[in-house]
């Protein structure tokens, strides 16, 4: 667990920038951007891990290895029908439009939460990658 | 140890004040503008989409539930931080039949809570070995739960249903800020501590 110390300046510019969101929180998809890994790792625990693990299926499936991995095919979770049919991978365009808003790209899927801020999600799918490359997937 | 006690004692005295929020959530359950918010489209697979965010948040309830109730009967915790548990576990029990009632009333099943073999492997149970590891994990929970309820809310249908997210995810974050005191951990500088 972290601990919460005084904010780091590029926190203070991510709530600068979520502020110019539409209301919506629909961001445009920004594939540009440069995702931190250790950043992403925090973003992760905040914001992922109510309902996610990386290696225990809660709520949601474990995330270890799901950058690469074919989509609706985490071992012994029970994925929406709309998932288990999904044929894409997830890599870096497809989590980002995901994390933007799950429903929008598998309508049907039970996945609501929406990370609304494109740096955040740079940052987060930065450390799926990072947990993905390390465990050899 | 220390500081936490010290916060505990603090922390339990603001406590008893929330027993009225519990109350209040408590009563989402019946309200009809739940259902009648997406009325001008009949059926259940109107209301789908809705359903399943708040089968996902139920979820996450029963999971919280059964957290402080391992809490509870680890033998780990003080008195008086047993009280806040378990106080904070009847308001996550609030918010559990208000989101259960809500998607009965939008027609769907509420899921049921998983078995308690399940949750020790999925909160990684084994690794707790004090007090203090409860309240981080409470902690760690607490936060996330109310950050899932803020990010759901651009997907719900109705308004009606945002403002129960909304009054959910201000309990879970009183909930954290009292965990968070009670650890003697810094609270963040900036505005906007969630979402």
């Amino acid at each position: 667990m972290q601990k919460l110390q005084t904010p780091a300046p590029w926190i203070v510019g991510l709530v600068v920038a979520g502020l110019t969101l539409p209301a919506t929180g629909g961001a445009p998809h920004t594939p540009g951007l440069q995702g931190d890994a250790a950043r992403g790792a925090q973003v992760y625990a905040a914001n992922c891990g109510s309902c996610h693990s990386l290696d225990a299926n809660r709520v949601g499936p474990a995330h270890r290895g799901v950058f690469g991995r074919k989509a609706g095919t985490a071992p012994g979770f029970a994925y929406s029908p709309a998932l288990h049919s999904a044929r894409f991978v997830w890599d870096q365009r497809m989590l980002d439009r995901w994390l933007q808003n799950p429903q929008a790209l598998v309508p049907g899927t039970r996945m609501g939460f929406r990370l609304g801020d494109p740096q955040r999600r740079a940052d987060v799918i930065a450390y799926l990658r990072q947990l993905s490359a390390a465990a050899g997937h | 140890m220390d500081k936490i006690i010290t916060s505990r004692r603090s922390m339990v005295g603001i406590a008893g004040v929330s027993v009225l929020s519990a109350a209040a959530i408590g009563v989402l359950g019946n309200v009809p503008a739940l259902a009648r918010a997406r009325g001008k489209r009949p059926g259940v697979a109107a209301h789908q989409g809705d359903i399943d965010i708040l089968n996902v948040a139920l979820g996450l309830e029963h999971e919280a539930i059964e957290a402080y109730q391992i809490g509870a009967e680890s033998g780990l915790l003080e008195k008086g931080v047993l009280d806040l548990a378990l106080l904070f576990q009847g308001q996550h029990k609030g918010h559990r039949d208000a989101l259960a009632g809500a998607v009965r009333q939008l027609g769907g099943t509420p899921v049921n809570a998983k078995n308690r073999a399940d949750y020790m492997v999925s909160l990684n149970i084994a690794a707790i070995h004090n007090q203090t590891d409860i309240l981080r994990l409470a902690q760690a929970h607490e936060r996330g739960a109310a950050n899932a309820y803020i990010g759901v809310m651009p997907s719900l249908g109705g308004r009606d249903l945002a403002q129960v997210c909304a009054k959910i995810a201000a309990d879970e974050a009183a909930h954290w800020s009292l965990l968070t005191s009670a650890l003697g951990d810094k609270l963040p500088g900036p505005a906007f501590m969630f979402g």
